[in-house]
């Protein structure tokens, strides 16, 4: 025993050597998360001239795996505002914690008007865009849907870089190419916004749901829709696809076994 | 108080030779000075009142609120120091966001009753710090429903989380008081600041432990205790402000709002005309509504 606390409880120099302190260092430079693990694919969502609908499957996957068939990916968070989350299903979780705190703490001042989508849109994207920069994205992309600051239809997006985009229509993943197309022959520009119905949109937004089944191997036939218009968000959380058809696989060449 | 200028009264934690900490004695003192605040405990939900006095003609009126929330579904009114009630407000909801953190579920109103009651407490301890000059009433509705863990994906199993007692009865209305020595118990109804001796005696003509009073009656009993309670020799103008929390199926949805504007003034009106038939005749008043 000497007077060198730092020695104490360490193997003796004299007996064993000197002490190899790259022992105590970890390989290579702290890492973030990499890559997503438990996954949610697309998220579909439309303007019309009263309001948004969105819509969003109820899977979560892990890898290939269809994991979780519960999963709820339309979060609302008042009577205006409804997000919908793409990526990985833990930092949904933790952006869903997040907002709740953000309500409890919103509630505190009785006298403010409730935040809307384009408030809620503009503080998720710096959270993304905060935690890009800090190399530890939050693997999501999100679409936030609702009423703006004058209570007309807001539709915006932010994704794991902080990248924000906003159009009459939105999809993410799997959808941005799927269902964008179909969305866009229904609403092309803002403008036209005035002509959708809200039977047209919710009609429109199922649509491509059900391509997506189609299509995408990582989807679900069961899903989540919401509409939000001035009169509130209308939520539902264990549709099923309808008047499915598959009668197309037939005419599909280049997979299986089939020769010609 | 005989033992005063012993000497035992100007340090903070000291004990007198009788057993007494005399400045949280002074705390109280500093409590029966606030306008009064009370809460009732109904069958359906809990009512909170205040009397505010209003010390400028300058303030803008139904401006600068005093009954605070904590979480969604708990409601704090203090007498005493304002800066004290507002310090008190502010780490109930500091707690409140922790116990969510660790739990990821409301925090209870027995355990904010619990964790602030400890807090108070912690400040008679140390001669560095003055005990709470506030005292405060703490009110909330536990839900009764089974809550999903906050930020829950899915439905879970179909059996709820269990560990739970068939045929029992979950969540309610609670109320408590905690006080500068960081006592505090559970109340069906409770009274502090200037007014507390005739609220009190008002609270307890309502039999509220029976469980037969209803949220709306609460208010309406609410506003004319305060009402009876106000000293119009010492203080001239009072705001009365006022808050509730019911049951999910109730009016509020469980949680702590303010009592809408139209009825609390209807409360406000009923409450004067019941002071006005203190003077001729009581009894009569009171049976008609």
């Amino acid at each position: 025993m000497n007077h060198f606390p730092q020695t104490w409880g360490r193997p003796r120099d004299d007996v064993y050597g000197a002490y190899d302190h790259s022992h105590f260092q970890t390989a290579g430079p702290q890492q973030h998360t990499q890559s997503p693990i438990v996954t949610g694919t697309s998220v579909v969502a439309a303007k019309f001239k009263d309001g948004v609908v969105i819509a969003a499957d109820n899977l979560a996957s892990y890898g290939s795996l269809a994991r979780f068939t519960d999963v709820k990916r339309i979060r609302k968070f008042n009577d205006q505002v409804v997000v919908g989350f793409g990526g990985d299903v833990s930092d949904m979780q933790y952006l869903d914690r997040l907002l709740n705190s953000l309500d409890v703490r919103e509630n505190y001042s009785t006298t403010e008007t409730p935040l809307n989508a384009k408030n809620l849109h503009t503080y998720l994207s710096k959270v993304m865009y905060k935690r890009r920069s800090d190399f530890n994205p939050l693997w999501n992309h999100l679409l936030i849907a609702g009423l703006d600051g004058e209570s007309k239809p807001f539709l915006a997006s932010a994704d794991l870089l902080g990248t924000t985009f906003a159009a009459p229509t939105l999809a993410t993943g799997f959808g941005a190419h799927l269902a964008q197309p179909i969305l866009r022959r229904t609403v092309p520009d803002e403008a036209s916004v005035q002509n959708v119905s809200k039977d047209e949109a919710v009609r429109l937004v199922k649509e491509c749901m059900k391509v997506l089944f189609y299509r995408d191997a990582r989807s679900l036939d069961k899903y989540s829709i919401a509409v939000i218009t001035k009169e509130g968000v209308e939520l539902k959380q264990d549709e099923k696809l309808e008047n499915q058809s598959w009668a197309f696989a037939e005419g599909i060449r280049g997979y299986g076994t089939q020769v010609n | 108080m005989t033992s005063i200028g012993t000497g035992y009264d100007l340090s903070n934690s000291v004990f007198s030779p009788d057993g007494r900490n005399f400045q949280v004695e002074y705390a109280v003192k500093a409590v029966e000075n606030g306008g009064t605040a009370i809460g009732i405990r109904c069958k359906d939900g809990i009512v909170l009142a205040l009397e505010k006095l209003i010390t400028s003609k300058l303030l803008k009126p139904g401006a600068n609120k005093r009954i605070a929330t904590v979480d969604r579904n708990m409601g704090v009114v203090s007498s005493g120091l304002l800066p004290d009630g507002r310090h008190f407000v502010s780490r109930a909801r500091d707690e409140a966001a922790e116990w969510r953190r660790l739990y990821k579920s409301p925090t209870p109103t027995s355990a904010l009753a619990n964790r602030m009651g400890s807090y108070v407490q912690m400040y008679t301890l140390y001669s560095s710090v003055r005990p709470f000059g506030v005292t405060a009433i703490v009110g909330g509705w536990d839900s009764e429903a089974e809550l999903p863990v906050d930020g829950q994906v899915g439905s879970g199993p179909k059996v709820g989380s269990g560990g739970k007692k068939d045929g029992a009865k979950y969540g309610g209305p609670f109320l408590y008081m905690i006080e500068p020595s960081g006592l505090y118990w559970g109340y069906y109804g409770a009274a502090t600041g200037k007014g507390r001796q005739i609220a009190k005696s008002e609270l307890e003509k309502l039999s509220l432990s029976e469980g037969n009073l209803s949220l709306e009656e609460g208010v309406k009993e609410a506003a004319r205790i305060i009402y009876v309670a106000h000293d119009d020799n010492k203080d001239k103008d009072f705001e009365l402000e006022m808050t509730w929390v019911s049951s999910l199926d109730g009016p509020t949805k469980g949680r702590h709002e303010e009592v809408p504007k139209e009825l609390r003034e209807e409360a406000e009106r009923l409450a004067k005309k019941a002071l006005e038939g203190d003077d001729d005749d009581d009894d009569d008043e009171k049976m008609e509504e």
